[in-house]
């Protein structure tokens, strides 16, 4: 099983590859459109992140002592970013997610692509995904 | 003779690149941008004048004294305001609405109500409620109709001898429309009710005479008419305004005081508690200059052509939807793309240099209303060009591409 860091670094490179913001931008449209959708019935106002401009959903479940997110946004850009995050993340030990360091967001070069407000958004998606790893390790405990 | 090219070298920002492309600035309901000449103000008085106002008796308090008070006059003068003493220096638009909300408990009792517009936004519908809050008032809004106009008809019906205020915006910041504010006033008035007109969109872009409104307040925003952020205006009647009490105590509003009792200054020091944007005043003293050179007709006739351009060439995208597009508006255009989220837009034109802004504009009344999570507004300035508008539309049509 790769780790968070193995999937966090086989994703700069798959961004390595790309020579501009349009076709990195277009790379993350079609991650958007592999993301482990929400039910339906879950896009509660609990399961909306606070703090972005689209609409944000996500939720998590506890399997074998492994965390799984699904999530899904109204904007496509904001699918991509969640995509990427819960590529790297889903599946994971919650301690490992509560750990992981989120660095690899600056070398795709989103971070500095988002403006502040946006940036906001990636910033509470990050703590909320963080959040429910939380939570599942105090059940573990 | 306006000559755009001429305009654009006189502020500086204009020559910047963003994302390595020229900057088209399409913001400018939100702020607009400062002339070299206001700029310069503000670095000369800081460099020349410098000191307190109103109090010493040095020369340099005297020097920076006239230049704050001048740009008290050239304010009066720019608003038609009858005398200089009801130009009220504040903080901004915002404060504006504040001073006058917070004091207006003289002017509205239990049980009265207090009508709003469905196209305010938030900083002149939150201070309403906190004054309904406080005296026991209740809030009516004024509908909007599908076209952005408001509901006139309704209006009429929501004015009794319970009204005691109306307040509405001049031009709103999400869609751009014009509201018939003059007969606004002349309805609200034949009730005996005050009007409150917010001048944020409209200060910068149109003439704006508050004595042929007959607006009993008036308030505007210095950044969005080429002044530096910081300072705004509010305009009141005299004896409302001596009615009125102050917003804040402190320094300069006062008369006399002892530890018994205060006795407030006249106008305009009674709300302007200690030591003002001094700079910030002076500059928009410069603003106004500025505007003036250029003359406010000149800028409202080509902003009005860009509005029209912009309008036409929006069209050819398939599937925009224009929002509040009727002939009395500014030029601001506020739309939607079929399908699309406007955080998607925004954030691939914005990688093509263009700057609008994307989201409910702090009005999420008025985006309820229209069932979507926000819209794209271009929000076009006498600095702005048809060529800037092209490259907008070529930006919008390689994003939708790219989405669709």
């Amino acid at each position: 099983m790769a780790t968070i860091q193995d999937i966090q670094e086989e994703i700069v490179d798959e961004f390595a590859m790309f020579d501009d913001w349009m076709q990195r931008y277009e790379y993350m449209i079609d991650l958007g459109k592999n993301l482990p959708l929400i039910d339906e019935t879950q896009k509660t106002e609990d399961k909306l992140i606070k703090g972005c401009q689209s609409k944000v959903w996500v939720d998590a479940q506890l399997d074998n002592e492994k965390v799984h997110f699904t999530a899904d946004s109204d904007a496509i850009i904001t699918k991509g970013i969640i995509a990427i995050l819960i590529r790297a993340w889903s599946g994971q030990k919650p301690q490992d997610i509560i750990a992981a360091n989120t660095d690899f967001i600056d070398q795709i070069g989103l971070k500095e692509h988002l403006s502040p407000t946006r940036a906001n958004g990636l910033v509470s998606m990050i703590k909320q995904l963080k959040m429910y790893a939380v939570a599942y390790q105090s059940q573990l405990n | 003779m306006f000559d755009v090219q001429k305009i654009r070298q006189q502020f500086p920002i204009l020559q910047r690149e963003v994302n390595g492309k020229p900057l088209i600035y399409f913001d400018n309901a939100a702020t607009s941008q400062k002339p070299q000449a206001v700029i310069d103000a503000i670095v000369k008085y800081y460099s020349h004048y410098n000191a307190n106002i109103h109090r010493g008796v040095h020369a340099l308090s005297q020097e920076a004294t006239d230049l704050f008070e001048q740009a008290r006059e050239k304010t009066r003068a720019f608003f038609n305001i009858p005398q200089a003493k009801q130009v009220i220096f504040t903080s901004g638009n915002t404060h504006s609405i504040n001073a006058v909300a917070s004091g207006a408990h003289v002017f509205v009792s239990k049980g009265d109500e207090v009508i709003v517009s469905a196209v305010e936004h938030h900083s002149n519908i939150v201070p309403w409620q906190m004054l309904c809050e406080k005296v026991g008032a209740v809030l009516k809004v004024i509908p909007v109709l599908d076209d952005g106009t408001l509901d006139m008809k309704t209006y009429s019906n929501l004015l009794s001898n319970k009204t005691a205020f109306v307040v509405v915006n001049h031009i709103s910041n999400a869609l751009g429309v014009t509201n018939p504010v003059k007969e606004i006033i002349k309805q609200a008035h034949e009730f005996n009710a005050l009007v409150l007109v917010d001048g944020a969109q409209s200060c910068g872009h149109m003439t704006v005479d508050v004595q042929a409104l007959d607006a009993d307040f008036y308030t505007m925003a210095g950044h969005k008419m080429c002044g530096p952020t910081g300072i705004g205006v509010l305009y009141g009647k005299e004896n409302l305004l001596n009615q009125l009490p102050p917003y804040q105590g402190g320094g300069e509003m006062i008369d006399q005081v002892t530890f018994e009792h205060t006795t407030y200054a006249g106008l305009p020091h009674k709300f302007e508690a200690g030591t003002p944007n001094i700079a910030g005043g002076i500059a928009l003293g410069a603003a106004i200059d500025y505007l003036n050179e250029i003359g406010m007709d000149n800028i409202a006739t080509y902003e009005n052509e860009l509005l029209e351009y912009g309008t036409a060439q929006l069209k050819t995208i398939p599937g925009v939807t224009i929002l509040g597009e009727v002939t009395d508006k500014a030029a601001v255009i506020s739309f939607v793309v079929d399908k699309l989220h406007p955080y998607d837009i925004g954030t691939i034109v914005d990688k093509l240099g263009v700057a609008v802004r994307t989201g409910h504009h702090c009005a999420q009344p008025v985006m309820d209303r229209f069932q979507i999570p926000g819209t794209i507004r271009a929000s076009f300035a006498f600095y702005n060009t048809k060529e800037e508008i092209d490259i907008m539309v070529q930006a919008l049509q390689r994003a939708v591409n790219m989405l669709a």
